[in-house]
């Protein structure tokens, strides 16, 4: 899950910690908090990256972890929800999907391949007045089912289609 | 009796087969239009406006001055005539041939460096396959319209025509094995029959592309190219007349059709 | 070094299409190349879309995203000529931010 606040609390934690270094005037000397101080400046210009990418998520290897490192693991099936692709991709290395919710509020969405090594593929955060409706391309190591999977209000819901990937020919 | 089971049988499977081919149509073609709206040729066509505009070559200048057929540095609509006679070297030059030309004449590149690297490989960009991107974008929207009078042109037509009925090599293959009936694929990829004019100008009018599954713009030199390598012949070499011949064959039976390229592909 | 994107951002009704296409490799760290040595891991894993100043897509991704991403979406409250703003880092460090107007 992507995580606002976290962000924001290790930002502000880090700011703390430079203080110390520039009351001990050596911070030029500390490469690491060089890099911490062009972090800081980047966060106060606004230019900060809400989504924070978290290895756990994306080095889950089955679904359920998967879903659990996203904090869906008490998610329901929901006709509101949508996975919208073609029956077959041509090409696993490129495969067009659109994830959609009509559940208000809708907050966040993450596109998950049942079979892949690492199933979550991607995720978005949807902010309000963006419509809960994401198209992208995602690869995929076989034939599997993929998931979209939704937070809206606090709920998760999720909804499946199955993605056949075959072998291509020459490309017409 | 077991004749008739097995006739039944037969009968059945050529059904199951037929339909299922149908339904696969259908789900390509809802596949290609997911693909549509965002195709990484365009980046080629920029990096190849870039390469036609840049000072290169001993000479150090750009190709601006090439004449594709419609005038020094005229690129739109230039495609769609191609491939084409051109008085300057006597002889039917395709795009690829005539984009070798304009390096060697105008930039001062000898014949082995403007064909070091006509494919990109992994990492490594071609400096034609951009180029070709560029230049057949510039033919967007317009008809085919090869033109079949120089006698030279003619003769390209013939020769290219016969090359493609030519069965030969180890399977006794030619591309008309594959593409002179309908409803033929490999794996799941249709082949057109390039017999029927509409599904010539279809596939015609739609390459060079992106192949999804290569991930770089492919030109029609290595379409063909590849199409001759799975006749299990040996490679053709790179920008050959004989491609050049069998290119004005393909063109020539997509007359007419809306320019729509580069695409993208499987 | 981080290539131009393609953006696309086009005013139908009250709200705006953005259609986005990267350049990225988006090498997976699984895959092997001619010499028989794994290619390294490459891929964007951030990617967040701005409207003048505030943020109408943020985005994580993985190895499972595409060579040469693409995302499209919808939202609210855009003008013509407003500006989009697209952002994405990717493992090694490398960033790259494109700006386009809203037609």
């Amino acid at each position: 899950m992507i995580n606002r606040n976290a962000m924001k609390d290790t930002v502000e934690n880090k700011e703390e910690v430079m203080d110390i270094n520039v009351s001990k005037r050596n911070f030029l000397r500390l490469s690491s908090a060089l890099g911490l101080a062009a972090f800081v400046g980047l966060y106060k210009s606004g230019d900060v990256f809400a989504a924070e990418w978290k290895e756990s998520e994306f080095t889950a290897d089955n679904l359920k972890a998967a879903m659990t490192s996203i904090g869906a693991e008490g998610y329901t099936m929901s006709g509101d929800v949508v996975v919208d692709s073609a029956e077959i991709a041509e090409n696993g290395a490129v495969v067009p999907v659109r994830v959609k919710s009509a559940i208000p509020n809708t907050e966040y969405m993450a596109v998950l391949v049942e079979k892949n090594p690492n199933p979550l593929a991607t995720a978005f955060n949807i902010p309000e007045g963006t419509e809960a409706n994401v198209k992208t391309r995602i690869k995929m190591g076989e034939t599997s089912n993929v998931f979209a999977v939704v937070k809206a209000d606090g709920k998760w819901f999720a909804a499946k289609k199955e993605i056949k990937v075959t072998l291509g020919g020459c490309g017409g | 009796m077991r004749l008739i089971g097995q006739a039944i049988l037969l009968a059945l499977t050529m059904q199951l087969t037929v339909s299922a081919f149908a339904d696969d149509a259908e789900d390509n073609d809802i596949y290609a239009e997911f693909l549509e709206d965002g195709n990484p040729a365009e980046f080629s066509e920029i990096n190849g406006e870039e390469l036609w505009k840049t000072k290169a070559g001993p000479n150090n200048v750009s190709l601006e001055q090439c004449d594709l057929g419609k005038g020094p540095g005229v690129v739109e609509g230039a495609y769609v005539e191609l491939p084409r006679y051109f008085s300057d070297v006597n002889k039917v030059m395709d795009l690829e041939q005539r984009l070798i030309h304009c390096r060697m004449t105008l930039q001062g590149l000898t014949q082995e460096e403007a064909t070091k690297q006509p494919f990109s490989k992994p990492g490594k960009a071609s400096d034609i396959e951009p180029l070709v991107a560029y230049i057949t974008a510039a033919s967007k929207g317009m008809k085919m319209a090869v033109k079949l009078e120089h006698p030279m042109e003619k003769e390209a037509y013939e020769i290219g025509k016969k090359l493609f009925f030519h069965r030969a090599g180890s399977h006794d293959f030619g591309c008309v094995t594959c593409h002179s009936a309908d409803n033929k694929r490999i794996r799941l990829q249709n082949l057109p029959n390039l017999l029927d004019k509409k599904q010539a100008q279809k596939v015609y009018a739609t390459w060079p592309a992106y192949r999804l599954s290569q991930g770089e713009v492919r030109s029609m030199q290595h379409r063909l190219r590849s199409c001759i390598r799975q006749q299990r012949f040996p490679n053709p070499k790179y920008a050959s007349d004989a491609i050049t011949a069998l290119t004005m064959y393909l063109a020539k039976s997509a007359d007419g059709a809306v320019y729509a390229a580069p695409a993208i592909k499987r | 070094m981080a290539k131009p994107m393609r953006i696309r951002a086009k005013l139908k009704g009250d709200h705006v299409e953005a259609k986005i296409l990267i350049q990225h490799d988006m090498e997976t760290g699984l895959r092997k190349g001619s010499d028989g040595a794994k290619i390294p891991a490459h891929f964007i894993k951030t990617l967040t879309v701005k409207y003048e100043d505030k943020v109408v897509l943020d985005t994580v991704m993985g190895i499972a995203v595409s060579k040469d991403p693409f995302l499209s979406f919808k939202f609210k409250g855009g003008e013509k000529g407003g500006k989009l703003t697209v952002t994405w880092v990717d493992n090694s460090g490398d960033t790259r931010t494109d700006t386009t107007a809203v037609k």
